[in-house]
């Protein structure tokens, strides 16, 4: 289990985290969501004992990060943000230094990482750093676990890899899950947050909203119209300039709309897309989705970044009618 | 769309035995936002680094706005703009200087570039800013000077090499408002992304897998013709099959 209570940290007058508080049951997989610069990796380096919060206490299985940091080091496995594994030592090399590091052999737990690391094991004598992106984040989550850890704490690790390989390395994930290890990971993908138990969706330091995920949706009371038409460009521009628009955003070949008080109907929304000459229109009332609900969060949060994108967008909308 | 602002024809690049981009032939037309897509290392950094002159290809014909890849690179340079989620402005440098610096690489006058600035400072509506340090600017403005700067000289076409990454929902959204109003102004988009929804906001999507492109062609061609429900599961279904070919030769190697 982890317990965070009420952490803070600034960094020389930014306040990265600011009073976060927190709960991780046994066996969950736990994702921290949130943009750049939400704080996810100085709460993890907190939790890992690398940084010291300014205020607040954070316990890993019962261990304060602060004053019980070795056994807290022994208990957890971490596979930071930034490749971290010795790039001139070879694959077998580096699994056997992180072994021994942790007073253990790879042999002893190789049950645990058994299904990673025979993908790499082909080219278990080729250097870390001329491994590709892909088989560099398993080497580094087969080293994260070798000494059995009953927490793993992941940062980003799906962050700039493919569509394919985020996918494999979820299904990774879920079966760890399954050997009773607790998994705190952090992802900028929004949508990968259906893929955890519990999720806290955080940005600027501070945590916006906890729940699983299909709570969170449940929760949310906006009315979110799906719109489409044949040209896009246009139609965001059109809707935006409806009266009663109140959000507008892109979602894929489809544009989530909400209406001021959800008043709007998509019948209504029709009529007026037909008036402006759309063809190939769709609208329909849709069950949200988590970014729906993070981005709606995030205005709420963030009143002045809202109030700068009205001017910015009446700037555009301006340049557009002089044109 | 008829204007041709980029020609592939039979692109090859090799590295000793291997074929990063391997007989890749495609065209990008003028006011286009073409989507390149790929899994990790299927040779798309390769291809790009060919489009902005910056290598040679092994064989193929190539042009770019116009010029001939082996021979007028340093013309293809001054057309085209470049910006990555990376590298784009320099942190210690205020907004002003970033504009002037990138204005000088790009070769415009100083009257020119003092005539850009404010008008740039004005559209963005930045001119409070023009003498803060970019460390200090919130993320949507960052990204906003950033892409104003990369077509700073008014070139035909702009590279954007994942330029949303790990950005919040809302300012990633911004961001492609601004590719739609350059891409409707004429300037031809070249996109890398690695959010399969923004694949979709592409006029014409490119799909690489293992240095050849697999599939080309609108979003809704593609959802069509592999049967899928989005660009995300097109990208699956033509990556994973790839991928039985890769442990098959995995197999082989052992």
């Amino acid at each position: 289990m982890i317990t965070i209570d009420n952490i803070s940290k600034s960094y020389s007058g930014t306040r990265a985290l600011k009073n976060i508080s927190l709960e991780v049951k046994d066996g969950e997989l736990y994702g921290i969501i949130g943009p750049d610069g939400a704080g996810k990796t100085t709460l993890m380096r907190i939790l890992m004992t690398l940084l010291l919060p300014d205020s607040g206490t954070a316990e890993m299985n019962g261990f304060n990060v602060v004053k019980d940091f070795r056994k807290v080091r022994q208990i957890t496995g971490y596979m930071p943000g930034r490749f971290s594994l010795y790039q001139d030592l070879s694959v077998e090399e580096n699994l056997h230094f992180f072994a021994s590091v942790f007073g253990t052999t790879p042999d002893k737990n190789y049950d645990l990482i058994k299904d990673i690391y025979y993908q790499i094991e082909p080219f278990k004598n080729r250097r870390a750093g001329k491994l590709s992106g892909g088989m560099k984040q398993k080497l580094a989550l087969s080293c994260a676990l070798i000494h059995r850890p009953q927490i793993l704490i992941l940062d980003e690790p799906t962050t700039g890899v493919d569509a394919v390989s985020r996918r494999e390395f979820w299904e990774m994930l879920k079966k760890l899950q399954q050997k009773e290890i607790t998994i705190l990971v952090s992802t900028p993908y929004m949508d990968e947050a259906n893929l955890c138990d519990r999720v806290a969706l955080i940005q600027n330091g501070q945590v916006l909203e906890v729940d699983t995920p299909d709570e969170i949706i449940s929760k949310f009371k906006r009315k979110i119209i799906r719109v489409r038409s044949d040209e896009m460009y246009r139609l965001i521009q059109d809707l935006r300039n409806y009266e009663k628009a109140d959000s507008v955003f892109a979602f894929g070949q489809y544009v989530h709309f909400t209406g001021k008080g959800d008043e709007v109907e998509p019948a209504e929304l029709k009529k007026f897309l037909e008036y402006h000459r759309h063809q190939g229109i769709e609208a329909e009332t849709i069950r949200p989705v988590i970014e729906d609900v993070f981005m709606e969060l995030m205005q709420g949060e963030n009143n002045v970044g809202t109030k700068k994108s009205g001017i910015e967008r009446s700037i555009m909308d301006e340049r557009r009618s002089m044109k | 769309m008829t204007e041709k602002i980029i020609e592939v024809q039979n692109l090859v690049k090799r590295y000793g035995t291997f074929t990063a981009n391997d007989n890749l032939t495609f065209d990008v037309f003028k006011g286009e936002i073409f989507g390149f897509l790929g899994a990790n290392g299927a040779g798309k950094t390769t291809a790009i680094r060919i489009l902005c002159g910056l290598s040679a290809p092994t064989s193929g014909k190539v042009k770019v706005a116009g010029f001939d890849i082996y021979k007028e690179t340093e013309k293809i340079k001054k057309n085209i703009g470049y910006m990555s989620q990376k590298f784009s402005l320099y942190e210690d440098l205020t907004v002003s200087e970033n504009i002037r610096f990138y204005g000088g690489i790009y070769g415009l006058s100083i009257k020119e570039v003092k005539k850009k600035e404010s008008e740039l400072l004005a559209r963005l509506d930045m001119a409070q800013a023009r003498d803060k340090l970019i460390a200090g600017l919130p993320l949507g403005w960052r990204q906003k000077l950033a892409f104003s700067v990369a077509v700073l000289h008014d070139p035909k076409i702009v590279f954007l090499d994942e330029p949303t990454g790990g950005v919040d929902p809302i300012t990633r959204r911004r961001f492609w408002d601004l590719i739609y109003e350059a891409a409707s102004g004429g300037i031809t988009v070249f996109v890398t992304t690695h959010y399969m929804d923004e694949a979709e906001y592409c006029n014409r999507v490119s799909i690489m897998d293992a240095g050849k492109i697999e599939a080309l062609d609108t979003p809704e061609n593609l959802m069509k013709k592999y049967n899928a429900a989005n660009v995300d599961e097109v990208f699956v279904k033509i990556a994973r099959q790839t991928d039985r070919e890769d442990s098959t030769t995995n197999k082989l190697a052992i």
